[in-house]
């Protein structure tokens, strides 16, 4: 279970978010949503110890996050994957060898054991055969999917995902949307999705947190969200709505 | 202000770096491929810079010298000791600050700004372990090779430029050059080169390593880690020169 208590962040003079408190329940999918610079992604940093807050505390399973030895942290990370906006692959290895990557340095895996986990990886994401392939020939959709493989490889018990649908043409948002369900179904994995697409929302989430006015404006489940009247909200959800049937209709 | 937070920030990536230097394993297959774009990779540049700098040296000092109060053969004293003392340290380091470090400052910036840095750190990866650590003693074991490489090409240049030019016999220019030679020169050389090398690198991965702000931002930490790279060339061979001379 993650427990987010009292958490504030600026970056000098800006104040991102103050006093923000959540919990999220081992097993569910958590979406938190808000409009753009809200700090979304800055709160999904935090979850992993990637930026520190000015204060209050993150427990994951009642270990204090920020006071954790840089040792005891690095052993923390290993329980979470992430899929970071533009995925973050090492452009510089190959897709199978950035899937094979944390194998590699965190398992004493023999070069058959690795080719077979990279490769039920690979079939996870649907990709299978693109191992060999440079990171730089991936589309869009496909560099998501070899990040969410490369995010599981080690088979966390967390999956953060930031924005994973951004970018997108809808059909491929839409696989995306599928394989974040198939894997928090699948691997048990309890999963925190930022994202400002309502569609992913409703399709892959229980609940959701939305930031707004630099503070956590509200928390509910995805059926509480939809009989919210809470204005902020409406607004935001409304807008996303509108984009999606303006898309539709042209 | 700003420039006091940069040298704590610089300070504490050594810090960090040197403590995880035995942490081998995690580093060992990025050491070897930096042995070889740091020193490999960088031989051609340093046979052309030595060899046309040992050249162009005795060329303008036969120039200079040009009267019947020295014997020739000063000129290979004069050439071989400032490109052992001096030159084939001093150029090898201001070549491979542009070299070396623009190379390590885009790869680690690129690598910042794609997240690819976050990434290592969320699988539980220490970065600098990873990264500034390889590259840092690629500089420091590889510049004092590529030294040994400068300064033997300078001397081949000379001798060349010498004898082509109808200066002084190659036999001439080496009889000058070993009557001043002294090994502890080679010792001061290699010196420069082994802190040119620590600097060089050191300063691109720290500003490679907190680089921000997309492409911009890369291009604005390649071009400081240039700079500055050059600039503390300078300064160390001062300080340098100063102590031990």
């Amino acid at each position: 279970m993650i427990e987010i208590k009292n958490l504030t962040k600026s970056f000098g003079d800006n104040l991102i978010w103050e006093d923000v408190s959540f919990q999220i329940e081992d097993g569910e999918t958590l979406a938190i949503i808000g409009k753009s610079g809200c700090g979304k992604s800055v709160m999904l940093k935090h979850l992993n110890a990637l930026l520190y807050p000015d204060s209050g505390k993150i427990y994951i399973d009642g270990s204090d996050l920020f006071c954790l030895s840089y040792s005891e942290l690095r052993k923390m990370r290993q329980r979470f994957g992430i899929l970071f906006q533009g995925a973050a692959l090492f452009d510089s290895i190959s897709t199978f060898e950035n899937i094979a990557f944390p194998l590699r340095y965190f398992t004493d895996q023999s070069e058959d054991e690795i080719r077979a986990n990279v490769e039920e990886a690979l079939e996870m994401v649907n990709l299978v055969g693109a191992g060999d392939k440079p990171t730089s020939s991936l589309s869009g959709g496909m560099r998501k999917r070899v990040g969410v493989a490369r995010a599981i490889i080690l088979k966390p018990q967390y999956l953060l995902y930031d924005e994973p649908t951004s970018g997108l043409d809808p059909q491929t948002s839409e696989e995306i949307n599928e394989l974040i369900v198939h894997m928090a179904d699948s691997l048990d994995i309890t999963s925190v999705v930022i994202t400002h697409d309502m569609h992913s929302v409703l399709t892959i989430a229980e609940k959701v947190a939305f930031l707004d006015e630099q503070k956590l404006s509200w928390f509910g489940t995805v059926e509480e969200l939809q009989d919210s009247d809470y204005e902020p909200l409406v607004e935001f959800t409304t807008a996303s709505e509108y984009q999606i049937t303006k898309s539709q209709t042209f | 202000m700003d420039s006091i937070k940069q040298f704590g920030q610089y300070s504490v990536l050594l810090y960090q770096a040197l403590r995880s230097i035995p942490e081998f394993s995690t580093y060992r297959k990025n050491l070897f491929s930096e042995f070889v774009k740091v020193g490999y990779e960088s031989i051609p540049i340093i046979i052309l810079t030595g060899f046309f700098t040992g050249a162009v040296l005795t060329l303008q000092t036969a120039y200079q010298l040009d009267t019947d109060l020295y014997p020739t053969s000063i000129v290979g004293s004069i050439v071989g000791q400032s490109i052992v003392i001096e030159l084939a340290a001093v150029i090898g380091g201001l070549v491979l600050a542009g070299k070396v470090g623009a190379r390590i400052s885009t790869e680690l910036g690129t690598m910042r700004v794609s997240e690819q840095i976050d990434a290592l750190e969320s699988m539980g990866f220490n970065s600098v372990t990873f990264l500034v650590v390889p590259r840092v003693l690629a500089g420091i074991c590889m510049f004092p090779v590529l030294y040994v490489v400068a300064a033997t090409t300078g001397i081949l240049g000379g001798i060349l430029a010498g004898s082509l030019d109808g200066i002084l016999p190659a036999a001439e220019f080496m009889q000058g050059a070993r009557q001043f030679f002294y090994p502890e020169d080679v010792i001061f050389g290699t010196v420069k080169s082994f802190v040119f090398g620590f600097v060089i690198t050191s300063i691109s991965c720290y500003k490679g390593y907190f680089a921000f702000g997309g492409a911009e931002g890369v291009g604005t930490a390649t071009t400081q880690a240039t700079v500055l790279g050059c600039i503390f060339v300078l300064l160390s061979d001062f300080v340098l020169a100063a102590i031990l001379l």
